[in-house]
């Protein structure tokens, strides 16, 4: 699907990240379309979430450049942005892999925080707001109406006043991507989204994402382990190994990948002999060019 | 009644076995202590050290330790647990919603409290100036509880900024304004040095904040402690600046122009009274008051703006925050400024009030007394920091007037002495009672159908 205007909103090129000796990521090129969602798979230690770090800032990448186009043309090199800017500036929300919510603020708080910079320029940078600006107190109102939509579609909206300490696992983290999606992203990062839930909430999650990325100007970015959840709603599937490539393109391509069946999927009982020879010409391989 | 009565059949059966072996226990951990503290003392005579033993005392306390141990064993501890823990539960929420239902009373009991106490005190110096005492405790905690208690940031220097405060009203009503304006601004000096005391403070906020952003926890304290001593010396060895340790005498503050004296032009002439020198006392009084209130009202109300949850999102999680787009730089910073400027309101204040400035006044158990409020209270709450003042101000105060214990002590002991082995057995108390201080619900700050207050166990402390 989306064939129609594959334009690429993520370009990396070339990107190369090495922690003192140890290379976690090298010579990663790939691109992520518009309003698609692409998975980013792999073994565990393939460098997935190093990838991650590097497309919103938290780690700065040792080789390489990373593109994000918005639908308007403009351009941001996010390999030189600061974290905080890629997400203010060029719109990349994330989650994270072990969630990352402010258990003490409620589910409410939680979106209102993730709205901060556009009530920021509307309470004046807090002036006018202190001196309690009508113009801020409206803002502040659709800021509510916007989390509240939020915490329609994750369902949440009955505990808007708890606080995100108290909630379960699978709401946290859905609660997770809602508060991504105040920020008004146009590429949102989800690690590992589905860790965690049972097979009822990943069905549940595959829904969401799907309504997300079709009712919104939004595009997906995904790592994760639970093939249901990559096969079902993935365009478009990059597959790392020891932090290389070794298979890009859709699901159907990809299942049938002999790299990837090799080095991921597993392989069948006959072919398992041929298979760790083949996995050890690959680990010297790595090894010759580490 | 069903647990009652399962209570009362498993009291009927004691464990003897156990109790013994337990007051045994007691008996020689007691008598381990006992032996080297009370059973001998050592006596100067005229003419030598003289060991008098003590064991009718060592006995007589042990007999007391073992009875309310045993008292312990078979009234209170041998209740069966799981009934009564059955029955504190129910009644937890209970309890949380009737101090959520007096909760929103009593701020404003507090306030008319406080704006009736120089009547209720029948214009009496002491109750008075405890008052400005406690209030000025109240307003620097205020505002260091912006710093730690709402962006989680440990400062322990903070009285650094006290210090910029009162310095910044002792040098510019003494030295710069007759010098740039004339004599005739001196009676306004309070009134114009009050925003820049503050304006002053909040810079020097931003350049201790500058160095330490990168610091979290530990090393974050260690660096404002220092800072908070550098300050303190700058004071002490710039002499041509500052006058060194011999401080500033300061000019006393008017009622708008109007001096707080005996003559024609005072205070007490025009408005056709006698001349007390109370009045001047009330009116600080009352200046400490307004100022404590800005501060809170202030800080409540950033607490609403999207600058306020950002601190506290940055106390929750700071990698986070920069993942929406949270600028954790300049949070952090108007954390340290805002904070800061409190604290220099409150030193122009402590500076007019005193009549005289010195480095002597801002030294480090000054912030340790502003943290331990902060800590007492509540990391946070503003309630708990007025409670937390008081008990803290209030008893050091009650330490001194103790004089009334006098005959019942030992000669040659003062009670003040005890002082701070009370605030020790206090902080001992509130760690095993109450370790996240008096007020542990932390209120949010917008909500859609009911305002919950968030339980103290989810809300973190900060990381530095």
């Amino acid at each position: 699907m989306a064939t129609a205007n594959k334009t690429p909103v993520l370009t990396v090129e070339h990107v190369t990240m090495r922690f003192g000796g140890l290379t976690a990521v090298s010579d990663l090129s790939f691109e992520a379309n518009r309003n698609e969602i692409t998975a980013l798979i792999g073994p565990n230690g393939a460098g997935k979430t190093t990838v991650f770090n590097c497309i919103t800032g938290f780690y700065k990448p040792t080789e390489g450049k990373i593109a994000l186009r918005h639908a308007d043309g403009s351009e941001f090199l996010l390999e030189r942005m600061d974290d905080f800017r890629i997400a203010q500036h060029a719109k990349v929300a994330r989650t994270f892999q072990n969630i990352r919510l402010f258990s003490g603020m409620t589910v409410l708080e939680n979106l209102m925080v993730a709205q901060h910079n556009k009530l920021m320029v509307a309470s004046g940078y807090t002036v006018a707001g202190v001196l309690g600006s009508s113009h801020y107190r409206r803002a502040e109102k659709d800021a509510i109406e916007l989390a509240k939509a939020w915490l329609e579609k994750v369902r949440l909206i009955d505990r808007a006043d708890d606080p995100a300490g108290d909630l379960p696992y699978g709401d946290q983290r859905r609660l997770e991507i809602a508060r991504a999606m105040c920020t008004e992203p146009r590429l949102l990062c989800l690690d590992e989204p589905a860790a965690g839930l049972n097979p009822r909430e990943s069905e549940e999650l595959n829904k969401l994402l799907r309504a997300i990325r079709s009712e919104n100007d939004v595009s997906i970015l995904l790592i994760e382990h639970d093939m249901s959840v990559v096969m079902g709603i993935s365009d478009h599937i990059v597959v790392l190994d020891y932090g290389q490539k070794i298979s890009d393109g859709t699901p159907h391509h990809v299942k049938s990948d002999p790299a990837v069946i090799r080095a991921y999927l597993g392989v069948d009982e006959e072919e398992e002999e041929k298979d760790a020879l083949a996995a050890k010409a690959v680990a010297e391989a790595v090894g010759d060019q580490a | 009644m069903a647990s009652q009565k399962a209570s009362a059949a498993k009291a009927g059966a004691y464990d003897w076995p156990a109790i013994i072996k337990d007051l045994l226990g007691t008996a020689f951990v007691s008598l381990l202590i006992m032996v080297p503290i009370v059973a001998y003392k050592s006596v100067i005579t005229q003419y030598s050290l003289v060991l008098v033993s003590r064991w009718t005392e060592v006995f007589v306390i042990l007999a007391l330790l073992l009875g309310v141990r045993l008292f312990m064993h078979l009234f209170v501890w041998n209740r069966a647990p799981s009934p009564v823990a059955a029955d504190a539960k129910p009644a937890g929420p209970a309890k949380a919603s009737l101090s959520e239902r007096i909760g929103p009373w009593v701020f404003p009991l507090l306030v008319a409290v406080a704006f009736a106490l120089p009547f209720l005190a029948g214009f009496e110096r002491r109750p008075i100036d405890l008052g400005i005492y406690i209030l000025t405790y109240v307003m620097l905690a205020w505002g260091l509880n912006i710093v730690v208690g709402l962006a989680g940031l440990l400062d322990l220097g903070y009285v650094a900024f006290y210090a910029v405060g009162a310095y910044a009203y002792a040098l510019l009503s003494t030295v710069y304004f007759p010098y740039w304006f004339g004599d005739g601004m001196v009676p306004w000096a309070f009134y114009i040095t009050l925003p820049i005391a503050g304006l002053l403070a909040a810079l020097w906020g931003v350049i201790l904040g500058f160095p330490v952003l990168r610091l979290r926890g530990d090393y974050l304290a260690i660096v404002t402690l220092a800072f908070g001593e550098i300050i303190r010396l700058v004071l002490i060895n710039w002499f041509d600046f500052t006058n060194g340790p011999q401080g500033i005498t300061v000019p006393k503050a008017t009622f708008f122009g109007l001096p707080f004296k005996a003559g024609d032009d005072g205070f007490a002439a025009f408005f056709g009274i006698e001349h007390n020198r109370i009045h001047y006392y009330v009116f600080l009084y009352y200046v400490i008051l307004l100022l404590a209130l800005l501060t809170y009202f202030v800080t409540n109300r950033l607490r609403r703006l999207p600058i306020g949850r950002a601190w506290e999102a940055l106390r929750e999680d700071e990698i986070a925050c920069r993942s929406l787009g949270i600028n954790t730089t300049n949070t952090k910073l108007t954390a340290f400024a805002i904070g800061a400027m409190f604290g220099g309101f409150a030193g122009c204040f402590f500076a007019t009030r005193q009549g005289f400035v010195s480095p002597e006044s801002f030294v480090f158990i000054e912030s340790a007394i502003i943290l331990a409020i902060v800590v007492l209270g509540g990391l946070g709450s503003q309630i708990g920091i007025v409670f937390a003042a008081i008990a803290i101000m209030g008893s050091f105060e009650l330490f001194r007037e103790l004089s009334v214990f006098q005959e019942y002590l030992p000669e040659g002991t003062d009670p003040v002495h005890f002082r701070m082995l009370a605030v020790g057995l206090a902080m001992v108390l509130m760690m095993r009672f109450r370790p996240r201080g008096f007020v542990t619900r932390r209120q949010p700050t917008v909500f859609l159908k009911e305002r919950k207050a968030v339980s103290g166990d989810l809300v973190k402390e900060g990381h530095g």
